[in-house]
């Protein structure tokens, strides 16, 4: 399944937030957002979802999603929203128990996410004994468990420490590797983004529109910290990025 | 010169310090940090109630203090276990509690159902919440001559008393409680595709639980307080008119062993409300 944004206009109330922007996902690939805070790349990812109506434009999704998907368009959230009353086990487990699985089904596709996300021992843990990363490998389980068509990611590693950030990264890698999937991953650390994305998408400060997008060949299970080409890369982003950032530091905030 | 340099410089500078050579004071840092973070002390509390028991004791017995003014506590455990032998006190407190339990529950039901429907929904909010705003600084005792008209003298208007005391203080916590549930929570259940009825019944009231059960705390006190409201509408039995009996006799023994069970029966439910938050609660961190 592709998404495509087409001719996306945005306000909120008489700010502009984004303007006139198309962009198509394609499947298979991890596409990263980048821009300058406030440019509403969080924002387009609402809209990706069905979270949120742009003012106007469309968002439309391309062919049917797989047909054993639960939730075709699955979001990974930057604070992990995890139940904290339920445990590792019963917050995966939250988002199978309306499509009517039976017991034993719901158990299996637990045990099998934990394991691909290296969970299963915390199977009985509350949120409150996990540390951070741990939270994040718990709302990816816990997305993959729905066997999502794209995978929105909003900021997933932000909320984490730059240690915690690299083995995560180092997950998501070997996750994809292992079954590729589409995704749309919103940051604003260019690192994450040549890291992780088979395409940068560079939006402009407010209102959002596409800058650039600059494509990466490397294969993801390749791409290692301190790689020259990436960081010629992540420099190149940089300076695409540079100036914009710094005008969107000095706007004043509206919204 | 290096950075590194200018740093060695200035170590052995400060290690000349350390030995006095520069003759400067050599103190501690002063510590400013403490305070502001109470702790449980246990006992403390037990040692207060029974230093002021004490007082009490010795004052009525020396005459510091005239009988007229404070009964000898000891006197008043003896009326509580005279109250106790002879059946008096159940006599008394299984009325008192049932008013409480029907009364209580029912006040307490509205008032979570409704709280939980004005946090959901907004006609509900916008037609509800003025009324409650209206409702919530009557004293409930000023309305006791019109409950008798309405519900009669019997049980009936005794518990709606209560119930109509624990509903509005019940409904501003519930609401509130609906209201402060993260929304990124909510948020999250909407993404994976739950039901309304889901992310409700999973989601919201789960995550409004801690301050409901906190507004009860509340609610329940006030209850026990409109107990002996509602039990001067012409009550044969119950703590309450066992208190207005005494008040009106000026046995101040009586008087004292009746609020004696009043904030016994407070303290149980502060302690069964504790257990199961930590029971239930036990997620925060």
């Amino acid at each position: 399944m592709d998404l495509k944004l087409k001719n996306i206009n945005h306000h909120y109330g008489s700010v502009e937030v984004i303007r006139d922007l198309s962009l198509d996902i394609p499947r298979g690939q991890i596409a990263c957002l980048i821009g300058p805070s406030g440019c509403g790349k969080s924002t387009l990812l609402r809209f990706l979802g069905g979270l949120e109506r742009p003012s106007s434009g469309e968002i439309l999704q391309i062919g049917q999603p797989p047909e054993d998907c639960l939730n075709p368009l699955t979001y990974v959230f930057q604070h992990f929203a995890l139940l904290p009353w339920r445990t590792v086990e019963g917050n995966i487990k939250l988002v199978l128990e309306d499509h009517g699985l039976s017991r034993r089904k719901m158990d299996d596709i637990v045990t099998n996410v934990l394991e691909r996300t290296r969970l299963s021992e915390f199977r009985e843990a509350l949120p409150k004994q996990l540390s951070g990363g741990m939270r994040q490998r718990v709302a990816i389980s816990r997305a993959l468990a729905v066997r999502p068509a794209v995978m929105l990611m909003d900021e997933p590693l932000s909320a984490l420490d730059s240690q915690t950030r690299e083995l995560l990264m180092d997950d998501l890698i070997a996750l994809w590797t292992r079954q590729p999937f589409t995704s749309v991953y919103v940051t604003h650390n260019l690192n994450e983004a040549v890291r992780l994305g088979h395409r940068v998408v560079v939006l402009s400060r407010r209102p959002g529109r596409i800058r650039e997008i600059v494509d990466i060949d490397i294969p993801l299970s390749e791409r290692h910290l301190g790689d020259p080409v990436l960081d010629e890369k992540q420099k190149q982003l940089w300076e695409l990025m540079r100036e914009e950032a710094a005008a969107a530091d000095k706007e004043l905030i509206n919204v | 010169m290096s950075d590194a340099g200018t740093l060695s410089t200035q170590s052995t500078i400060s290690n000349d310090r350390d030995t006095g050579q520069t003759g400067s004071v050599v103190q501690p840092v002063p510590f400013r940090g403490g305070g502001f973070a109470p702790k449980p002390v246990r006992g403390v509390a037990i040692a207060v109630f029974v230093a002021l028991l004490i007082f009490a004791e010795i004052g009525t017995r020396t005459g510091f203090i005239t009988n007229l003014t404070l009964p000898r506590p000891t006197a008043v455990f003896e009326t509580l276990v005279q109250l106790w032998q002879t059946g008096g006190l159940w006599k008394h407190l299984i009325p008192s509690l049932q008013r409480l339990l029907v009364g209580g529950a029912l006040g307490i039901s509205v008032g979570v159902a409704l709280g939980v429907m004005i946090g959901l929904f907004s006609y509900v909010r916008a037609g509800l919440v003025p009324l409650v705003a209206a409702l919530f600084p009557i004293p409930k005792i000023a309305l006791l001559p019109l409950f008798v008209i309405w519900f009669g003298i019997d049980e009936m208007s005794k518990y709606m008393l209560i119930a109509f005391g624990t509903f509005t203080p019940t409904v501003v916590a519930t609401f509130g409680a609906v209201d402060n549930v993260d929304r990124s929570l909510i948020r999250m259940g909407q993404s994976f595709g739950l039901s309304w009825w889901s992310i409700v019944r999973k989601i919201v009231l789960p995550g409004a639980f801690p301050a409901i059960l906190s507004g009860l705390r509340v609610s329940i006190s006030i209850a026990i307080i409109l107990l002996v409201a509602a039990e001067m509408l012409g009550a044969q039995y119950g703590i309450g008119s066992y208190i207005l009996e005494a008040g009106s006799l000026y046995d101040l023994e009586k008087l004292f062993a009746g609020v004696t069970i009043l904030s016994i029966m407070g303290l149980i439910v502060n302690f069964v409300i504790g257990r199961i938050e930590r029971r239930f609660l036990n997620w925060r961190e």
